[in-house]
């Protein structure tokens, strides 16, 4: 019953404040969106010098998929090279062809790397000795995009509603109505039970729309349930807005609590599989099994990459559950010392 | 002093890390009596009335309110406290404040009509009912305020300066309805800095520098001032000479 109260209160603030409501979808579609249109596209196209092109051992390699120019020397290709126009140039000395990269982008390295593996082979092998590549899951069509759209997908869900919830607590806190809260007889449990559900039944839509976006409109990879992605996504928010919460008792004003996202909610981006686990330095590598998003975007991919069910996301949502009851256990000890009993 | 009364302080010191804000207080406080509390800012009024209300614990000594060890749910539940800050949802239409609170103290929805209706007469608010907070002006969000704390006709009425910001004319009929309230049993503890308000009360108490300075009538405090008005009495034990 009180509960109750402070549900509809909540979705009550919700209704008032459009902008709020506005951002907590709106914003990770519009970043999603954006992040689709920067990443989507399937492969670079490099663009590659040759030099020397009379040896006709240029003949024999593999020229599509890249931007061909032609150069009489190779000083000519380097200075064209040096402004930039080119990523890199194929010079041919007694048949052999080498390769210079201008070097200063990764993305651009590999994939230059990657073409010329591809535009050699016809030198190196011959084509029944090439092998055939099988893929379990994926396949030569999945983009960058489809790896790291699912954690994306959580990262931006986890963010908006840490903040958002610990800034509505926040302020509860600062313009009095949580002393108001506590000189009734509301239980501490039913304070931030009343949150967890008001802004639970608030992010299940939330999840809905934007997955429902990423995967329908943006045609984001999803091999598996798209209940399960919801049930995923849910139980991350949870453990976001109790984490939020907690958050809250820590700062004093707004600010403050945006001084959070560095520290605490960006630095869990890095450790959730956005860049592969297996390279990071091992002085941090333990930081992502302490993070919700770490558990999150693993079930998420679990399932949107690989097309599993329940039986290989169940431990992840464990985990998730396992920390937002941990936050609530600290949020109420927290709400302790403003009222013992 | 009887063991009956409503509100007993014994001893109350409270520390925060290396301050002490309250030095030993001793109070007791009779059913149905309006009590003023007076004091300049920073003496210990806020408080000495947080740890009547239960938000906080007294460091030593022991605070019992309706003959029960403060902090005490059950307590709670029969205290209408107001603070010094509006503690509205200024999002919320008045009604929306209303009903959540009435909600809060489990009122049936029957009660709660009435009980809206009731409290919102008092401070007239009637005609904003359906007003979105933000748009009340300062003394209007302090009657709200006010209603809120008299939602669920507490025995037990706190209030950390109920009329700032008022006019006299809406001072004078909250005032007249706190004589009602009084009439009925109920026990009210106001903290004020408007002297006519203080003079309506039963009895005072003037805190200095956490200890309780002087405590009794209007009119007895006056008389040991040697003075006949309260301001000069108030700036008597209030003055430094007192000071701990």
């Amino acid at each position: 019953m009180r509960v109750k109260a402070l549900v509809i209160r909540i979705l009550q603030q919700f209704k008032r404040d459009k902008r709020t409501m506005a951002l907590l979808v709106l914003a990770p579609i519009m970043v999603l969106s954006l992040l689709y249109l920067v990443f989507g596209d399937t492969t670079y196209e490099p663009r590659i010098g040759l030099v020397n092109s009379l040896d006709p051992v240029l003949e024999e390699l593999d020229l599509t998929d890249a931007e061909i120019y032609y150069y009489d020397s190779e000083e000519e290709a380097q200075v064209v090279l040096k402004s930039r126009t080119l990523d890199a140039y194929i010079t041919v000395s007694d048949s052999q062809p080498a390769l210079v990269l201008e070097g200063s982008d990764p993305l651009v390295n590999s994939a230059v790397v990657s073409w010329a593996g591809d535009a050699f082979q016809p030198l190196t092998q011959q084509p029944e000795e090439r092998f055939s590549a099988t893929f379990i899951h994926g396949g030569e069509e999945m983009r960058h995009f489809d790896y790291f759209g699912p954690v994306m997908l959580g990262f931006f869900i986890f963010f908006f509603v840490s903040l958002i919830s610990g800034v509505s607590f926040l302020r509860e806190r600062t313009r009095g109505t949580l002393e108001r809260l506590l000189s009734s007889p509301l239980r501490k449990g039913e304070i931030v039970l009343g949150y967890v559900l008001g802004f639970g039944l608030f992010t299940l839509v939330q999840a809905t729309v934007i997955s429902a976006h990423s995967i329908y409109v943006l045609g984001m990879r999803m091999e598996g349930n798209f209940f399960y992605v919801l049930l995923i996504t849910l139980c991350l928010s949870i453990s976001a807005l109790t984490l939020g919460i907690l958050l809250s008792s820590f700062a004093h004003n707004e600010l403050q609590m945006i001084q959070f996202i560095p520290i605490v909610i960006i630095p869990q981006l890095f450790f959730s599989g956005l860049f592969n686990l297996d390279t990071i330095s091992d002085a941090v590598s333990w930081i992502g099994p302490l993070t919700p998003l770490y558990y999150a975007a693993d079930a998420l991919r679990n399932v949107m990459v690989r097309g599993q069910g329940f039986d290989q996301i169940y431990m992840q949502l464990t985990v998730l559950l396992g920390f937002s009851l941990g936050f609530v256990l600290l949020n109420i000890m927290v709400l302790k010392q403003h009222r013992r009993v | 002093m009887p063991e009956d009364d409503v509100i007993i302080i014994k001893e109350g010191v409270k520390v925060y890390g290396k301050q002490t804000v309250l030095k030993g207080i001793s109070l007791n406080i009779k059913k149905g009596e309006i009590f003023g509390l007076l004091g300049p800012s920073g003496a210990g009024k806020t408080t000495l009335v947080k740890q009547l209300v239960g938000l906080e614990a007294v460091s030593e000594g022991e605070v019992r309110v309706l003959n029960q060890k403060q902090p005490s749910l059950e307590v709670i539940e029969q205290i209408g406290y107001m603070a010094q800050s509006d503690a509205l949802y200024t999002e919320l239409s008045a009604r929306e404040n209303l009903e959540f609170f009435a909600a809060l103290y489990s009122l049936s929805r029957k009660e709660r009509r009435e009980r809206i209706q009731a409290v919102m007469e008092t401070v007239d608010l009637t005609e904003a009912m359906d007003k979105i907070v933000s748009q009340f002006s300062g003394g209007m969000k302090r009657r709200l305020s006010l209603a809120i704390a008299m939602l669920h006709e507490p025995q037990v009425l706190i209030l950390d300066e109920p009329t700032v910001g008022m006019d006299p004319i809406l001072r004078k009929s909250i005032w007249q309805n706190f004589e009602k309230l009084k009439q009925s049993g109920v026990t009210i503890l106001v903290t004020t800095h408007v002297m006519d308000e203080a003079g309506k009360c039963d009895r005072l108490g003037m805190i200095r520098g956490g200890r309780l300075t002087a405590v009794g009538s209007p009119f007895e405090l006056k008389k040991e001032a040697q003075t006949d008005d309260l301001e000069a009495a108030f700036l008597v034990y209030g003055g430094e000479e007192h000071a701990g």
